[in-house]
């Protein structure tokens, strides 16, 4: 197992690389190199994620190497299922270094052997966990998109057209394929956070015990609810919903390592 | 007395900012007035006068360069009410080749800014046209501009030049991509008319924007404008309304200020419900006041944001262009020959050689068919043809040497030669 966690750390690093290459050259032949390295990598991440699964019997989300390195899995995992749908080629060149990031952190990490409550084991703390980790993935990547949208939205008011100009897509193709990560990961947060509160409630035997980690996960979900309300009902789009994604995944992420190192 | 001079005074985008130019630009209505104050000028013996988006420039022929300069200078100051220090340091003086070569290069769109362009051969043939019904241009004038339409067209047809997309409409429709994506589907206002903002229109409706809406000051011209692009058009006062709906908005009046301001988008963007607004400002002075891109999701661009965003085409002209600076190089060569001979001195020198030379030709012919006749008789034969010509030479040498003749000095010269065809040294009027 660990070497095809050595195996998916590197495949995950020689296609950033080469999404990093194809951003630079603008050659096609690059991006489709790494687009398949990334896609080895992800099989090897899969099966990694695969047989952990099979030994431990729950999805390794236990500890923070294991999540990390599931959270890396599912970001790819949303990145290639948007892929089919909308071809962003640049994407890439955030997205695989953010799914490095992640195992590579995980692989240092140490690996406590968490002695686990019965309860722990139970299916509803994997769809808890699962569900968020996929949601929080989604949005990961519109939180790109978004810092993508900023750059572009930049270049075209100020005029310059420079080298983002050139590689980015369009506007609307990033303010939609934000949307749609929006749209994917807030329903996968919500219930994340609805199993979470339940969850709360079998083992302490309450729903909500204002710690700081619940306190910021309400947060969280408030200001993306408020995000996907306005785009719904007001119709934001463009540049402040792009920075509201963008602060709302800062947010999250504190979350995220408050739930861990907290 | 010196003959003329020809002398280029100007600014254009490359050495002025859109602030500047807009302040010195001649609208349609000024041209008649300017060309008349140059003309009263004692200093300027012929003028033409260019005022496009991207330039503006004086074309004189004058006796004195300095003095004709100085009075150009100090009539813009007045005409324009500014004040000189805004334009001076944006002038360039052009005189003698490097004015020659200057209006070839700018015809020859060699100069603009986008290489190869097409419109401005039309704008120059205009300007010229005009000057012409104010009768501001003489020969020398006459003959550089229709020089230079002739270098233009050998600049398009033997180079790849014009070969890329259009300039304005070019540069409206990749912004206008990187902004929305798709064009398909995307409104259209067209505000004002003219030539470039409706190429930049016909360039989006073959990108499939539509519909299209054309607002005119004058209803019935935007009626017509509308019909050619098989769109709506809207009064002049629904302007703002129509903010509310459209996506690209591209702006072409001849209004000398605003034409949207600040204030005209007020409620507008959350009627929109925030969709993104496209704004392309092609008129100089500026139809769109350049605070309104400030305005979260509104992108405005005047004509030199535009400039930037057609540099790469300009380079992919450019090895082209090289090809058309070599044709202008010869054109200016052939021109300085011609506009050297207007000077009187060789002319008379000329056609008093031509002259003689035809007396010499003659009198070989006939004392060749002479069978008898004494060396006394070809002596006085030779003497009256030679006072034949010292006489019928003698007014005419007069006359072209005469001082008094201000600007026809070059006509007369120029006609000079063409009766006695001086410039044709093989035909010896022998026939």
């Amino acid at each position: 197992m660990n070497l095809l966690f050595a195996l998916t750390m590197v495949f995950y690093v020689a296609s950033s690389l080469g999404y990093q290459g194809y951003v630079l050259f603008q050659r096609r032949p690059v991006y489709r190199v790494a687009s398949i390295i990334l896609w080895v990598g992800f099989l090897c991440h899969t099966g990694v994620i695969a047989l952990q699964y099979f030994e431990d019997g729950h999805i390794p989300v236990q500890n923070l190497h294991e999540t990390l390195s599931t959270f890396g899995w599912a970001v790819v995992c949303v990145f290639l299922i948007l892929q089919i749908k909308f071809h962003l080629m640049v994407l890439g060149a955030l997205v695989a270094p953010l799914a490095t990031l992640s195992v590579i952190i995980a692989s240092i990490l140490p690996k406590p052997l968490v002695e686990l409550d019965p309860l722990f084991k139970g299916l509803w703390r994997t769809f808890h966990i699962g569900t968020l980790i996929v949601g929080n993935a989604a949005l990961a990547i519109a939180f790109l998109l978004g810092i993508l949208y900023l750059v572009q939205e930049k270049a075209i008011k100020d005029k310059k057209r420079g080298f983002f100009f050139q590689r980015l897509p369009s506007l609307n193709l990033l303010d939609s394929m934000g949307y749609s990560c929006l749209i994917a990961g807030f329903p996968m947060l919500t219930f994340g956070l609805v199993t979470g509160v339940i969850y709360a409630q079998m083992v302490h035997g309450r729903f909500w015990s204002w710690d700081p980690k619940e306190i910021f996960a309400g947060i969280t979900w408030l200001v993306y609810a408020v995000l996907l309300h306005e785009r719904l009902a007001v119709g934001w789009q463009g540049r402040r919903a792009a920075i509201m994604t963008i602060a709302g995944f800062l947010i999250l992420l504190f979350t995220f390592f408050l739930r861990f190192l907290g | 007395m010196e003959k003329s001079e020809i002398v280029l005074i100007g600014l254009n985008h490359k050495t002025a900012p859109v602030e500047v130019r807009e302040r010195l630009a001649f609208s349609s209505e000024d041209n008649p007035q300017v060309l008349e104050a140059m003309r009263r000028e004692p200093r300027v013996d012929e003028v033409v006068l260019f005022s496009t988006c991207n330039r503006v420039e004086i074309l004189l022929a004058t006796e004195d360069i300095s003095e004709a300069v100085e009075t150009v200078k100090n009539f813009l100051a007045d005409f324009k009410k500014t004040s000189r220090e805004i334009f001076e340091k944006a002038l360039y003086v052009y005189n003698g080749d490097e004015a020659v070569r200057h209006i070839f290069r700018v015809t020859s769109s060699l100069d603009s800014m986008v290489v190869g362009e097409p419109q401005i051969l039309g704008q120059i043939k205009e300007s010229y046209q005009e000057a012409c019904n104010h009768r501001a241009c003489g020969v020398v004038l006459n003959r550089l501009m229709h020089r230079s339409f002739s270098v233009a067209k050998r600049v398009r047809t033997e180079t790849g030049i014009g070969d890329h997309a259009v300039s304005i409409s070019y540069a409206a429709v990749e912004l206008g991509r990187k902004i929305f994506g798709e064009l398909e589907g995307k409104a259209v206002l067209l505000i004002g008319a003219g030539e470039m903002a409706e190429l930049a229109v016909d360039h989006l409706v073959t990108n499939r924007a539509s519909p299209i809406f054309v607002a005119n000051r004058t209803f019935e011209r935007g009626l017509e404008i509308a019909e050619r692009f098989k769109g709506t058009a809207i009064r002049f006062e629904e302007v703002r309304d129509y903010l509310k709906e459209v996506d690209i908005v591209i702006s072409s009046t001849g209004a000398p200020h605003y034409v949207l301001v600040h204030d005209d988008f007020k409620g507008v963007m959350r009627a929109r419900k925030n969709r993104p607004l496209f704004l392309i400002d092609i008129a100089v002075p500026r139809d769109i006041d350049p605070e309104i891109n400030r305005i979260t999701n509104v992108y405005a661009y005047d004509i030199d944001d535009l400039k930037s965003a057609i540099q790469e085409n300009i380079e992919e002209r450019q090895h082209e262009a090289r090809r058309g600076e070599r044709i202008v190089d010869r054109a200016v060569i052939q021109f300085r020959r011609w506009f050297q001979s207007l000077d009187v001195v060789p002319t008379i020198v000329e056609l008093r050689e031509k002259i003689e030379e035809i007396r010499q030709t003659e009198l070989k012919k006939t004392f060749g068919s002479l069978r008898s006749g004494s060396e006394e008789d070809r002596a006085a034969i030779d003497r009256l043809t030679a006072a034949l010509v010292k006489k019928i030479l003698h007014s005419p040498t007069l006359f072209l040497k005469q001082r008094g003749h201000k600007d026809k000095k070059s006509l007369y010269v120029d006609i000079t030669r063409r009766l006695f065809n001086l410039d044709e040294p093989n035909n010896n009027g022998e026939s």
